[in-house]
């Protein structure tokens, strides 16, 4: 089986894909408020992941 | 009072009875997204599957490795003991993975390490599954 390599931001971007749509799905009744919702988590992932990132870029100088 | 007996056996009707969610839960533990196919839900059940299963073979892929339970200090006892019910909520799918032999060590490295998280991942999905099967089966949700 051959090792995937993946850089941070593939990695996270996938894990937060994965759990936005599992968010979505599970936690809304409707087709719409599920997309909505989905896509609100997957934009609340990712605005913390460029935050986090550019704290530690700042923090490390 | 006796607003309050009649209100007491609205409760109790209401209650809902183990063999109506029981299998739901079970089949989406063994099989991801399996109770929402128990239950008619079959757009959702894929959907779940799909999402379990490849957050558990990205994890597979780069390597993760998986928890076996540890007691110690608390840190030690919630972070392996709670990784290793994480791992265990994937089902059928760690099942067969440690059945067919996939021992990998924890290796140093981010990607063996992204590898674990989506691995303990798949599984906490699949209780959010099986959560939701359990909200379908006793009639709290749609």
């Amino acid at each position: 089986m051959p090792k995937m390599n993946l850089t941070h931001f593939e990695a996270s971007l996938l894990f937060a894909l994965f759990i936005s749509v599992a968010m979505g799905l599970t936690t809304k009744k409707s087709a719409r408020d599920q997309l909505m919702y989905g896509l609100y988590c997957l934009g609340c992932f990712l605005a913390t992941l460029v935050g986090l990132s550019w704290l530690m870029k700042l923090g490390h100088g | 009072m006796a607003e309050k007996h009649e209100q007491k056996e609205k409760g109790q009707a209401a209650k809902p009875t183990v063999t109506a969610w029981l299998p739901a839960v079970l089949v989406g533990w063994i099989l991801p997204g399996g109770g929402h196919f128990l239950l008619k839900r079959k757009g959702r059940a894929a959907i779940l599957f799909a999402t379990v299963l490849l957050c558990f073979l990205f994890g597979l892929l780069m390597r993760g490795a998986f928890f076996s339970p540890q007691t110690g200090d608390l840190f030690t006892t919630v972070i392996y003991c709670g990784g290793f019910l994480g791992n265990l909520a994937s089902g059928m799918l760690y099942l067969l993975t440690t059945w067919m032999g996939y021992a990998q060590p924890d290796v140093a490295g981010h990607v063996h390490d992204y590898g674990t998280k989506f691995l303990v991942a798949a599984g906490l999905i699949n209780v959010l599954a099986m959560v939701d099967a359990y909200e379908i089966a006793i009639g709290k949700k749609s």
